[in-house]
């Protein structure tokens, strides 16, 4: 995994990509705690978005839970297969798992971030 | 509600065997153990081992047993034969039109005490047992009826699928075995199984063949291990509140807080059996809540109960809004991926106008509307049992 990878409260992860961009998708620990994944939305392209605004949502059989922005900024790419198999999320939610492409507002924000120590040790407790 | 759950004989053994626990109507119970769908699946090719005992289990006993019963309940229970069970609604004539539904209830007549003396078994929800427990002891009569709450000091494990009875048989004797085998649906029996006196019926809640077993509490974690260990090599999966949800929505079976509620109209609902305004010789029997259900009967209810089926795999949930060219025309009650057909359903409150099966409907989920169309139910039925 991405030594710069961070990671939100809410269980999304975030990986800066060459030209401004970062890549956005969800922890391992969140799939697992999800599971039975039915049905997953995913935002418009271009839409620009705050820190901690909901950009989807994401279903199991049992629950419907939103997905977060880590950072404000532009979507700029969504991963359009992933809705039509979730099961990539399982099998790898921090490569081909991907839900969007983001342009930051502000790449400091992801300072702001947790890393994966502290991620790992928030999902522990 | 009581901020510590209570915990049934076999929460510890959901707790070291993966269970994702929760608060459920007071009770601390396993949601899923690992995959919802997987438990759900394995009940419908094998067998699913659940653990029911948060469900309340109430004994009534006694010379007038039978007769306090009859006077209370909306289904005839004068008229039951040992073994056999009944599904009934238990109402009180309490609320502005005289009738209020506490629970949907199975009573299941036990065999006599050696004095003859009749002993039934009621098994309530366990979001309702309180107010039920206090309703019915509010009705005793002076002599006559014993009636006590057994739901702590017993256990209820629910064994379902098409190799549900098969394996436990195998941990019975052979007279056991048989009469276990051979009851039918809706009857029930004593009978010792992995070593323990146990109280066995033909029922369940999954839409498929199966049996319930009530053990003494200290005995359920014996018997439930046997049970797992015996269906293991079958394809058992111990299973969770998450899977029993899917498969009685699957099998079009309504929920108290969900498709039944306090002022439901039991024949809107498809609950009319449940309902006997007279008895056997066609003279109005006397229960509470009569001259409103009698009412009910004769003036149907606007909505009804129908069961409507997505081509998407998202679910609509209870509250959702159903609506037909805009106009609303009713509510989701409950709705989830049917993990057996690979789509979402709901069960739903609908206009009668627009609840003839192929109807087309769009349900309004998190504000989007998604296509959805009347289906029959259940959703799912099982192949003809064996014989």
């Amino acid at each position: 995994m991405a030594a710069d990878m961070k990671f939100a409260k809410t269980h999304e992860w975030i990986r800066p990509e060459a030209g401004g961009l970062a890549t956005v998708g969800i922890s391992a620990y969140a799939v697992e705690a999800l599971t039975d994944l039915v049905f997953m939305q995913l935002p418009a392209v271009g839409r620009k978005v705050k820190a901690g605004e909901s950009i989807g949502e994401i279903e199991s059989v049992k629950a419907v839970s939103d997905m977060y922005a880590p950072v404000s900024g532009e979507i700029v790419e969504v991963n359009t297969a992933l809705p039509g198999q979730l099961e990539t999320l399982g099998k790898d939610p921090y490569g081909a798992g991907w839900i969007v492409r983001i342009r930051p507002d502000d790449q400091a924000e992801m300072g702001t971030l947790l890393d994966q120590a502290a991620y790992d040790a928030l999902v522990k407790s | 509600m009581s901020s510590t759950p209570l915990r049934t004989p076999l929460a510890t053994w959901h707790e070291t065997h993966g269970g994702r626990m929760v608060d459920f109507a007071g009770w601390w119970m396993p949601v899923q153990y690992a995959s919802i769908v997987d438990e759900h699946l394995a009940t419908r090719q094998a067998i699913g081992l659940f653990d029911v005992s948060h469900m309340g289990r109430l004994t009534v006993e006694g010379p007038a047993s039978l007769a306090w019963l009859e006077s209370l309940l909306t289904r005839r229970v004068a008229n039951l034969a040992v073994g056999q069970a009944r599904y009934t609604l238990v109402t009180s004539d309490e609320g502005p039109d005289g009738l209020t539904i506490l629970d949907d209830a199975l009573v299941t007549r036990e065999a006599d005490a050696p004095d003859g003396t009749p002993r039934l078994a009621m098994v309530v929800n366990a979001s309702n047992r309180d107010r039920v427990v206090a309703w019915l002891r509010s009705q005793l009569p002076a002599v006559g009826v014993s009636f006590a709450d057994r739901t702590a000091e017993t256990a209820m494990i629910a064994v379902q699928g098409p190799l549900a009875v098969a394996t436990v048989c195998v941990l019975c004797g052979d007279d056991d075995a048989g009469r276990i085998s051979g009851l039918g649906t809706y009857r029930a029996t004593r009978a010792v199984v992995a070593g323990q006196p146990a109280a066995v019926s033909r029922t369940g809640y999954t839409g498929e063949d199966g049996v319930e077993v009530v053990v003494a509490a200290d005995a359920a974690e014996a018997v439930w291990q046997a049970i797992h260990d015996a269906g293991r090599p079958r394809g058992l999966k111990p299973c969770g509140l998450g899977a029993r949800d899917t498969l009685r929505l699957e099998a079009g079976m309504p929920l108290y807080g969900h498709e039944l509620v306090a002022d439901s109209d039991p024949f809107a609902i498809g609950l009319g059996l449940a309902v006997n305004l007279d008895d056997a010789a066609a003279r109005p029997r006397r229960f509470p809540g009569r001259d409103a259900l009698a009412a009910m009967k004769r003036s149907p209810a606007p909505r009804v109960r129908v069961g409507l089926a997505f081509d998407s795999r998202r679910a609509a949930r209870e509250g959702s809004p159903v609506v037909a060219v805009g106009l609303p025309v009713g509510t989701v009650t409950s709705g989830s991926l049917a993990p057996s057909l690979g789509h979402a359903v709901a069960m739903a409150l609908v206009d009668r106008a627009v609840a003839a099966a192929d109807t087309p409907l769009d349900v309004l989920i998190r504000e989007a509307a998604q296509p959805a169309k009347v289906v029959p139910l259940p959703f799912f039925k099982r192949r003809a049992p064996r014989t």
